[in-house]
């Protein structure tokens, strides 16, 4: 227990750490390596709590994808620092209004503020029903039972995305030569291949 | 006396933490000696290949050269080119070469032998090889050269590709298997070697091992690193022991995919034949030919074929793989379901 508890406080600490410095840091570039510490101590805490399948997920989707996406476009722009720290001072009250309301919203639902007890039961009467065995079948019974059809609509809202990022950057460009392969394959032999007898000396 | 140490590694917390750190220097040692040896046999299969005799004068068959080789990495010096970003070069060699070695906690080795028996075994194998692209691209960053820059990109666009079919393999075979624990997965394939799921599965097996080689940057996908372009794609800037802990990360993650195959598809510890003589082999001994057996058609591989081109790399990544393996996966999902085969749960 005592272990658990030290690595709890070790790894929450570095989350908060990194999650600091991720707006404190003048690199964009360590500022997304940060982000990706923080993401990868935060799956730590999912394992700690025993939601082993919400972690691995969180470090496959936003560690193995997002924030590689988020590296390859921060290395490739060329970010002007002090161009960034203008608007900084502007924005800063609306940044902490912000932080206030997710804090309060926070408290409210673990139920430090208000009356605990009648939030933590609202809140539970509403949450999935825990199952026993591991929490994978846990997940999956009750994504494809209780809320299938909201899974399905979540599912049709990134195809939607999806679609609308290849429409926005499909473009076909004039006199670029491409690689059809099909067309390649399907062509008949004799325009493609000719077998010449070289007479000797002759030359073709 | 006996009784008392029994208790003392099984329940306190320090003899845990004593047990735990050997069973991780008893992995990874024969790993680090597998990935020693992996280099020569690599050479000496090329040089079959080529009718050449390979590494033969240090010690006998040239049996000591790879630790010759290791000698000398490690005795050079350590160059950080000045332009580079000193903390972020060194750092990225070492992401490369330890998500290569913590892939290894949830290998099953035989029954039982294994350091983490988690229950999502496989996820935490895809999450950890996810990482490994990191290294390469922070590497290629670090290093602020063109060369090792235009590798990274390659590298990671090429990784991130291939992860995705990746990805489908992995589903089927958790769809046929009913379990995310790897060695449940290995039990539900028990019986003669036409139960692995290399037979029923075969068209995921050569995506599988096609899209290994990508995520490895192996040949014919070693465009990251092709020397005739990129100089030495991402590592161009590295010397010495940092150069060292790449090569070692690169091919612990090729014996760590391999073994992955075995795993999946070859059934890992079982014996191929289910009678006598053959059930008497250790598992290990069996898991561990697999992996050999794998590996040989990684060098086998380099030795014949050319490299591709990196639009046809994307195109058989994107426009082949990903729509195969996403059929196959429906495919498979439906012959479940409808043909009766589905793995009863919590077996």
């Amino acid at each position: 227990m005592l272990l658990q508890a030290l690595a709890f406080y070790v790894f929450a600490t570095v989350t908060v750490a990194s999650a600091a410095m991720v707006v404190m840091s003048r690199n964009p570039v360590y500022s997304v390596l940060f982000l990706i510490l923080a993401f990868f101590n935060t799956a730590a805490l999912f394992v700690l709590i025993g939601a082993e399948f919400i972690a691995m997920i969180l470090v496959i989707v936003y560690v193995g994808a997002v924030a590689v996406l988020f590296l390859f476009v921060v290395m490739m722009l060329d970010i002007n620092i002090s161009e960034m720290r203008q608007g900084f001072l502007k924005y800063l009250p609306i940044g902490i209004m912000i932080g206030i309301v997710l804090f309060a919203e926070l408290l409210i639902g673990v139920g430090v503020i208000g009356d605990s007890s009648e939030t933590l039961t609202a809140l539970n009467a509403h949450g999935p029903q825990v199952l026993a065995g591991d929490n994978t079948r846990a997940i999956g019974r009750v994504l494809y039972t209780q809320y299938f059809y909201l899974f399905q609509v979540a599912g049709l809202v990134l195809l939607v995305a999806m679609i609308g990022a290849i429409v926005l950057t499909l473009r076909s460009r004039p006199g670029v030569r491409r690689q059809r392969v099909s067309e390649q394959l399907y062509r008949p032999r004799d325009q493609v291949l000719e077998v010449v007898k070289v007479p000797t000396r002759g030359g073709v | 006396m006996v009784a008392d140490l029994l208790h003392f590694f099984t329940t306190h917390w320090l003899g845990q933490g004593i047990v735990i750190f050997a069973e991780c220097l008893l992995v990874t040692g024969p790993l680090l000696l597998a990935v020693a040896y992996m280099t020569y046999v690599d050479r000496k299969v090329w040089a079959s290949i080529q009718l050449r005799r390979g590494p033969n004068v240090v010690g006998p068959f040239g049996l000591l050269q790879p630790m010759a080789d290791g000698l000398k990495l490690v005795l050079k010096e350590t160059i950080i080119p000045s332009s580079a970003n000193g903390i972020l070069f060194v750092i990225a060699p070492m992401i490369t070469f330890m998500t290569a070695l913590v892939a290894w906690a949830v290998v099953p080795f035989g029954d039982g032998m294994v350091i983490a028996d988690i229950n999502v075994g496989i996820l935490y194998l895809f999450a950890i090889s996810s990482l490994g692209v990191y290294g390469i691209i922070i590497a290629g960053w670090a290093s602020n050269s063109k060369y090792a820059f235009l590798g990274a990109l390659r590298s990671a666009a090429q990784m991130v590709s291939y992860e995705v079919s990746i990805g489908f393999v992995l589903i089927t075979v958790l769809l046929c298997a009913g379990s995310l624990n790897l060695s449940k997965v290995v039990l539900a394939q028990s019986g003669w070697f036409w139960n692995w799921y290399w037979l029923p599965l075969l068209p995921m097996f050569v995506i599988f091992f096609v899209s290994a080689l990508a995520e490895t940057n192996r040949t014919p996908f070693d465009l990251p690193m092709s020397e005739a372009e990129l100089v030495a794609g991402f590592h161009t800037e590295y010397s010495a022991m940092t150069f060292g802990l790449f090569f070692l990360g690169e091919y612990a993650n090729m014996i760590l995919l391999s073994a992955l195959g075995a795993i999946l598809f070859l059934g890992g510890w079982m014996s191929p034949i289910p009678l006598e003589p053959f059930t008497w082999v250790p598992g290990l001994v069996w898991f561990a030919l697999k992996i050999a057996f794998l590996l040989f058609i990684f060098s086998w591989t380099k030795g014949t074929l050319p490299r591709y081109r990196y639009d046809q790399l994307m195109r058989l990544g994107w426009k082949v793989f990903l729509p195969v393996s996403l059929f196959w996966v429906v495919a498979t999902a439906a012959v479940l379901q409808f043909g009766g085969f589905l793995p009863v749960p919590g077996k």
